[in-house]
């Protein structure tokens, strides 16, 4: 067992870390607002650097990397606040020739659907398989989203779209996965923010970070955050020991969600396949839950000025906000959890 | 990153799994709570068991007598015996796991080849005497005196929260040698033996209503120089230093004994009534089952992390802080779902599926929780820490 990052894993972190510095600093991260999301360009940048492909074997044409160095890369842009459909699209890769890809679940009734403006397409995971719907073919109304990094657009009823692939198996938990990396990202992101102003804002003649109240809270903020990445890197290094790297063709043991399941196999019998669910389904917890803590905690910190949408704090907690309800609520991972135990 | 275990440690888990399926069954039941002679047998034979089989000692270095095993290892080794419930450190702790490794690092051969041999074969049986009643959390203000008299030491003062202090035979020791240095350097660590003249022991009963807590108290106690170890006023240091013995491992048994207790709550929740239904329909109870394990699991995780990160480097990530903080909370939610699906029973002590450390009776573990945010650096230590030593905000004092 040598559960650290290896030399490799530190490089690609620091790497993706060094491109989000140089190319998705706060003031390009907020212009983004103002193109839907995405900029194409950046967004090609982020595909060449092999953001969207990692999984996907080298034979394909991807970077042939596993499941945990995509956590630590969607970690790096969560902590950076890198906006657009970053799920979909490394979800999309290797299965549609499409550049932005927006996923949902599909709901019963009227959809929610990000980044509207932008996407090329949408996949939709639903009980029967992964579908495509093409962008053209979404009308969408005006909605009012409360992350303004997270734009999204209402559609009626969406199209039932072309299958990608005939079985919805693991699509949520790599879902999930990658959105409790994106959140752990947050989480870190906004507990810099906070450890940074309480060092530098004074009052009472002192770094407030120096009063107890203050230092406790950014105490807590760094335990959130480090339990959830714990959390995060098992799921990743046991979805990796599981199935190995890639998307697998063959369903095998699969899940998508507890009740809404055409899944054969009997889940509670294998035991890898159950450690990597619950493994999954606790990061998910953990993160959703840091990153809004920790979120609140930033704003909390930063006194009236937290309060201001000058001030990147809000920025960490609404984008954490967008990525919850995403395939379950917490509640739902809670009893996929508590079945096992 | 990988969580896999390699072909060695593997076969180290194997060996001792047979080991234990074979001497488990021959150690019968274990003593009550309160009866502290059959306790203290109880404890040292098992370290005997230990040293006889070669797993005493396993992270002390093997000049020493110990197995010199690997971060990875201690971890197994702590994993396996809890999950086939093997005896505890117990009263061997200070000694296995502070005065042992302080000697190997700190101590003269001669004091080495007097004390570890018969700490590692359960003969000698160490607590520690460092916190004072007004030196908690601020450690290096404590004040029992020492003053040299010729090649002796005579100490005056009081120790307290000394577990087993009156079933040991021996006291890591700190005292102040100088008054007026400033407060971390003018303390002395020394090898107290328990029979000498002059101390007094009085256990100290907690809301739990146990007593292995002990003050000690110290009138002129006359305690040779030679049970000195390092130099006069730098015993802080050689108290410090023995932490670079930790690994990340210190938490294993109490996590993995409450992963243990959380199964058979759940267990207990399929079965019993609460409410007028049962206690598994509610969900509340239900998701807070999955949640807690999400928390332990993701704690198991982080001590995975530290532990590899101590194999890696020699020392421990920040993970222990975090651990420490975050675990005491979770589990103090635990005990409360416990007394959630007790309802009325919840009123009495004796209830199942309780922790090992107080024999199973979940009402006993509701009150020991509460020292788990206490002992060994309160909460709000740990949160000091953190925030100063790993996220450099700036010190009050």
């Amino acid at each position: 067992m040598d559960f650290e990052l290896t030399d490799d894993q530190v490089a690609l972190s620091d790497g993706i870390r060094d491109l989000c510095q140089g190319r998705f600093d706060i003031d390009t991260v907020r212009g983004l607002a103002d193109c839907g999301g995405v900029d194409r360009r950046l967004w090609a940048e982020l595909a060449d650097t092999g953001v969207f492909s990692l999984v996907v074997p080298e034979e394909d044409g991807g970077v042939g990397l596993g499941w945990a160095e995509a956590g630590l890369v969607f970690e790096q842009l969560g902590r950076s606040l890198v906006p657009g459909p970053l799920v979909g699209t490394l979800l999309a890769s290797g299965r549609t020739d499409d550049a932005v890809v927006g996923l949902i679940e599909r709901p019963i009734g009227p959809a929610l659907v990000e980044y509207p403006d932008v996407i090329d397409a949408l996949l939709v995971v639903d009980k029967d398989g992964v579908w495509r719907v093409d962008a053209a073919a979404l009308s969408f109304e005006a909605a009012h989203s409360v992350d303004p990094l997270t734009p999204v657009g209402r559609v009626a009823v969406l199209p039932q779209g072309e299958a990608v692939v005939d079985h919805c198996y693991g699509w949520a938990n790599r879902a999930v996965f990658l959105y409790s990396a994106l959140q752990v990202g947050l989480a870190t992101g906004a507990r810099e923010l906070a450890v940074a102003y309480a060092q530098e804002r004074q009052q009472f003649g002192k770094p407030i970070g120096q009063f107890q109240a203050v230092k406790h809270m950014c105490a807590d903020m760094y335990s959130r955050e480090e339990v959830a990445r714990a959390a995060l890197y098992y799921a990743g290094c046991a979805m990796d020991a599981t199935h190995g790297p890639g998307l697998p063709a063959d369903p095998g043991n699969y899940l998508y969600f507890e009740g809404n399941t055409n899944d054969p196999g009997d889940v509670r019998g294998d035991r890898e396949h159950e450690v990597m669910v619950r493994a999954i389904s606790g990061a998910r917890i953990l993160a959703a839950e840091a990153a809004d803590h920790n979120g609140k905690d930033c704003v909390q910190i930063h006194g009236g000025m937290g309060f201001t949408w000058e001030i990147d704090a809000h920025l960490y907690l609404k984008r954490a906000w967008a990525l919850t309800p995403c395939f379950g609520s917490l509640d739902e991972h809670a009893e996929r959890i508590a079945a096992m135990v | 990153m990988d969580i896999r275990f390699t072909a060695e440690e593997a076969a180290f888990r194997d060996e001792l799994r047979v080991w234990l399926t074979d001497v488990l069954p021959t150690l019968g039941d274990p003593p009550d709570s309160d009866d502290w002679p059959a306790r203290r047998e109880w404890d040292t034979g098992w370290q005997r068991m230990l040293y006889d089989a070669g797993y005493a000692g396993i992270n002390w270095p093997s000049e020493f007598g110990g197995r010199g095993s690997t971060p990875t290892e201690h971890l197994i080794f702590l994993e396996e015996t809890t999950r086939m419930g093997a005896p505890y450190v117990g009263m061997n702790f200070v000694g296995q796991l502070h005065a042992g490794p302080t000697l190997i690092l700190e101590a003269t051969p001669e004091q080495q080849a007097r004390h570890l041999p018969a700490m590692l074969k359960g003969e000698e049986v160490w607590c520690q005497g460092f916190s004072e009643p007004n030196a908690g959390s601020d450690l290096a203000s404590l004040s029992t005196r020492a003053i040299r008299d010729g090649d002796h030491y005579v100490v005056t003062g009081q120790k307290i929260w000394t577990s087993f202090g009156h079933v040991a035979d021996y006291c890591e020791l700190l005292v102040r040698t100088d008054t007026e240095a400033p407060k971390h350097r003018g303390i002395t660590w020394l090898i107290c033996p328990m029979d000498l003249p002059g101390i007094e022991v009085r256990p100290i009963t907690t809301v739990a209503g146990s007593s292995e807590f002990c003050e000690v108290f110290f009138d002129e106690v006359r305690i040779p120089v030679e049970n000195r170890v390092g130099h006069e006023n730098d015993g802080w240091r050689v108290a410090m230093v023995t932490f670079s013995f930790e690994r990340g491992t210190a938490f294993i048994s109490e996590l993995l004994g409450t992963m243990n207790q959380l199964a058979e709550m759940a267990d207990i929740a399929r079965n019993i009534s609460c409410n007028g239904s049962l206690a598994w329909d509610d969900d509340e109870i239900r998701r807070e089952i999955g949640r807690l394990q999400a928390e332990y699991d993701a704690l198991w995780a982080l001590t995975k992390r530290v532990v590899s990160q101590a194999q890696r480097t020699g020392m421990p990530g920040p993970g222990g802080s975090v651990f420490k903080l975050y675990y005491a909370d979770v589990k103090k939610r635990m005990a409360d779902l416990a007394h959630r699906m007790l309802e009325r029973e919840a009123l009495v002590f004796g209830s199942e599926a309780g922790d090992e450390q107080t024999g199973g009776d979940m009402v006993a573990s509701r009150l020991y929780v509460l020292s788990l945010s206490i002992a060994a650096g309160t909460s709000e230590i740990q949160r000091n820490i953190i925030g100063e030593r790993i996220l450099g905000l700036p010190k009050e004092r």
